[in-house]
């Protein structure tokens, strides 16, 4: 297929606002933002709480969690995918090849970043407000508000980098969303899809709101550490 | 008390998105089948006739024969619809399903490039045209995905007297993808490729590739459906389930398959009531 | 506001203090009289700041306790030789200070005007000068109405016209009544704010005496070769 009519047929989709387009880029956004929250509420606390607390094996924690970081999409997928199968051990509750078992994915593709980013964030925020907190009796978990809300730019570049790697992966929804026409096709997986099929127009045109959506959110983060350092000083 | 302020916010936004999607009181099915029904724009034209009538929701999760019985064998899925008769007979007399019924069946051709290095354009019979693909090594995509297509081949293979595990050699591509992808890179390497035809009529990217061979009845492909069995896997929905079955093979569910057409041409052939299909 | 009239709220009783192996601290006792500064000096190492640190209850000693005359202890403040400085606006860093202990909100925007911040009231506190960032430091403690105020070496980083500044807000301080308890390098600050003077060295208190007989006619023979500005060792 001709290459310009790919971009020209996929510019069509994108302003023209194609409702079919629309629907899966809105999935898209959708199960990567609620993994992204999901993992904060469970990665910003679990984070702060490895930051401050000092417990044997602590070490090898904090690096299994950081080389999680690392873990492939298609492992995550695999391990959703073998607990949410009907034969697996969550298989009762009927999750798999929905939008919430790719939610689940991702947000197992999510958490190591969060926490391992929440960890180092607070740790050092830690080693400096220590003696200013402790004389003001916030010690332990008393101080978590504090830190983690000053070290909210930090936090936020983790989240939208979190966020970069759930929107950007496909081998763990694919496996556990199924891609399912209408309901758990993703950009990512309709990209893919559409490319065995050989029809580029609709692959590229998700590919540059992907790609698109990949700049916003590197300029997120840039704008982050750039207000960081006017407004907080950090 | 900002922090907690926000973890309340992201709490209640999470919430509310995760209900948001779970909340869905929709009437579905979930159906694993090979990825030549998807791919092929058959599935897009005939569930949302059967959508229309029973107000059933089908999802289709596209894989290859093996693992679309395997989805079916971990109760993942509720029916399956693929083309390896022998396979979908064993999986019945495991007890993984019900019934085999027949519902349609189409064709495979051999795809190559209009140079035709092998001079296989001019035949009828796949055998022969196998055989010279193998005796001059002209290049050949093989899906190697364990998919109905792929045991097809290998069944070709044999009759034409091929030992293919021990001939294979460079010009023999084993990539272990799908139709789509194996398409895709025949195009690309100006290789053969054995397709079913409703891919391959759907199929864009052609490049240089066009049919070779075709008509031979050996290249005939049988979809059977299943519905997989409650008494394995509980919380099959038997009831749908049997009911898409059912309207597959009645008379609506056959003139729907047979009206799907590319460019005029009829994809898959209806028929439910040829008796040993 | 005050405490009830005692000479002695505090009294710091034998202390001594072991870190991996080494005395830092070797039986230090002094009393601290309800009201005026006190200054704490002496070469480095000789646990000035250890003892401000003990004196605010952020570090235990090994032997010997402090004691609180009253029923309990001192409502207590310190302000740090680099004063932590939040990653917020010069309010939120005393409103987070004033709602941490539980104190009285009305403090924060008296504090603001006490220590003419109202106009930095919204700039990041990162982005003050250091004589600003010390004022809000000092803002800060006194947002928590303390009795005892502890001051580490309060104008280390200042330049002589912010050092200035900052010795009038500390007298100011003492005369409203807030007991001040600081260290200082500066032997002139001592002599312009202390009215009493603890002069330590190498983790032991060598004299503890008034402002005036100290720098006039020191007891001990230590006091009087640190005076004469020559290294003790």
């Amino acid at each position: 297929m001709d290459l310009l009519a790919a971009f020209s047929e996929a510019f069509g989709l994108i302003t023209r606002l194609d409702p079919g387009f629309v629907a899966i880029v809105g999935l898209s956004l959708r199960v990567s933002l609620t993994a992204v929250l999901l993992a904060a509420l469970i990665g910003l606390p679990l984070g702060a709480w490895l930051a401050l607390a000092r417990f044997p094996g602590r070490s090898l924690l904090v690096v299994a969690i950081n080389a999680l970081m690392g873990l492939p999409p298609v492992v995550a997928g695999l391990i959703v995918f073998l607990v949410l199968s009907r034969s697996g051990p969550l298989g009762s509750l009927g999750l798999l090849f929905t939008p919430s078992a790719m939610i689940i994915a991702q947000t197992l593709l999510v958490l190591p970043i969060v926490i391992s980013l929440t960890r180092a964030t607070v740790e050092e925020l830690w080693s400096e407000y220590r003696d200013h907190l402790t004389a003001l009796g916030l010690t332990g978990f008393r101080a978590v508000p504090t830190l983690l809300w000053d070290g909210r730019f930090a936090l936020t570049t983790g989240l939208l980098a979190g966020f970069g790697r759930a929107s950007a992966e496909v081998g763990a929804v694919l496996m556990v969303g199924g891609n399912i026409a209408h309901y758990t096709r993703t950009m990512t997986t309709t990209i893919a899809l559409e490319t065995s099929k050989g029809d580029l127009a609709l692959a590229l045109g998700l590919s540059l709101i992907l790609m698109t959506l990949t700049l916003m959110i590197n300029g997120a983060a840039y704008a982050a550490s750039r207000i960081g350092a006017r407004f907080a000083g950090s | 008390m900002f922090t907690r302020r926000i973890f309340l916010g992201l709490t209640m936004a999470t919430l509310f998105s995760a209900s948001a999607i779970a909340q869905n009181n929709e009437r579905f099915i979930v159906v694993s089948s090979t990825t030549s029904t998807t791919d092929s724009g058959l599935f897009n034209h005939i569930l949302p006739l059967f959508k229309a009538k029973t107000g059933i929701d089908v999802r289709v999760i596209s894989q290859g024969t093996g693992q679309a019985l395997d989805t079916g064998k971990r109760g993942d899925a509720d029916v399956v619809i693929v083309h390896a008769k022998s396979q979908e007979e064993k999986f019945v007399a495991e007890g993984f399903g019900v019934e085999r019924k027949p519902v349609m069946y189409n064709d495979f051709v051999l795809i190559g490039p209009k140079a035709d290095p092998a001079a296989v354009k001019n035949t009828k019979d796949i055998v022969a045209a196998l055989k010279a693909i193998q005796s001059r090594s002209a290049l050949f995509v093989s899906r190697g995905d364990k998919s109905g297509t792929h045991a097809a081949e290998l069944t070709l293979w044999k009759t034409a007297g091929i030992d293919i595990d021990q001939a294979k050699g460079p010009w023999y591509r084993d990539i272990g993808q799908g139709m789509g992808a194996a398409l895709n890179t025949a195009s690309a390497m100006n290789a053969y490729v054995l397709a079913d035809r409703a891919t391959w009529l759907n199929f864009k990217n052609r490049g240089d590739l066009a049919i070779m061979v075709e008509g031979d009845t050996r290249l005939f492909n049988q979809y059977g459906v299943i519905l997989v069995d409650p008494k394995k896997h509980p919380h099959v929905k038997a009831k749908d389930g049997q009911a898409f079955i059912d309207w597959l093979i009645s008379a609506e569910g056959q003139r729907a398959i047979g009206d799907y057409k590319i460019n005029g041409e009829i994809l898959f052939f209806p028929n439910a009531s040829q008796p040993g299909a | 506001m005050r405490a009830s009239p005692s000479i002695l709220p505090m009294i710091v009783d034998a202390i001594s203090l072991q870190r991996e192996g080494a005395t830092l601290l070797d039986q230090v006792s002094f009393t601290l009289p309800q009201g005026g500064i006190t200054a704490i000096i002496g070469p480095n190492g000789a646990g000035k700041t250890l003892t401000l640190r003990l004196c605010q209850g952020l570090i235990t000693p090994n032997s010997g306790r402090v004691v609180w005359t009253h029923n309990a202890p001192m409502r207590r403040a310190m302000v740090f030789q680099h004063p932590v400085m939040l990653r917020r606006s010069v309010r939120a860093n005393i409103e987070h200070t004033v709602r941490a202990i539980g104190g009285d909100t009305k403090r924060i925007d008296a504090a603001l005007s006490r220590f003419a911040l109202t106009t930095l009231a919204n700039r990041p506190a990162r982005l003050l000068s250091g004589g600003e960032q010390q004022r809000l430091a000092i803002a800060r403690a006194w947002a928590q109405a303390p009795e005892l105020l502890l001051l580490d070496e309060p104008s280390s980083q200042l330049d002589p016209g912010q050092t200035r500044d900052i010795e009038m807000l500390i007298q100011q301080l003492a005369a409203d009544g807030i007991t001040i308890l600081m260290t200082t390098h500066d032997l002139g600050q001592a002599r312009r704010l202390a009215k009493r003077i603890l002069f330590f060295n190498r983790g032991r208190l060598i004299e503890d005496n008034t402002a005036g007989s100290f720098f006039t006619a020191p007891a001990t023979q230590e006091a009087q070769t640190f005076l004469t500005g020559e290294l003790l060792t």
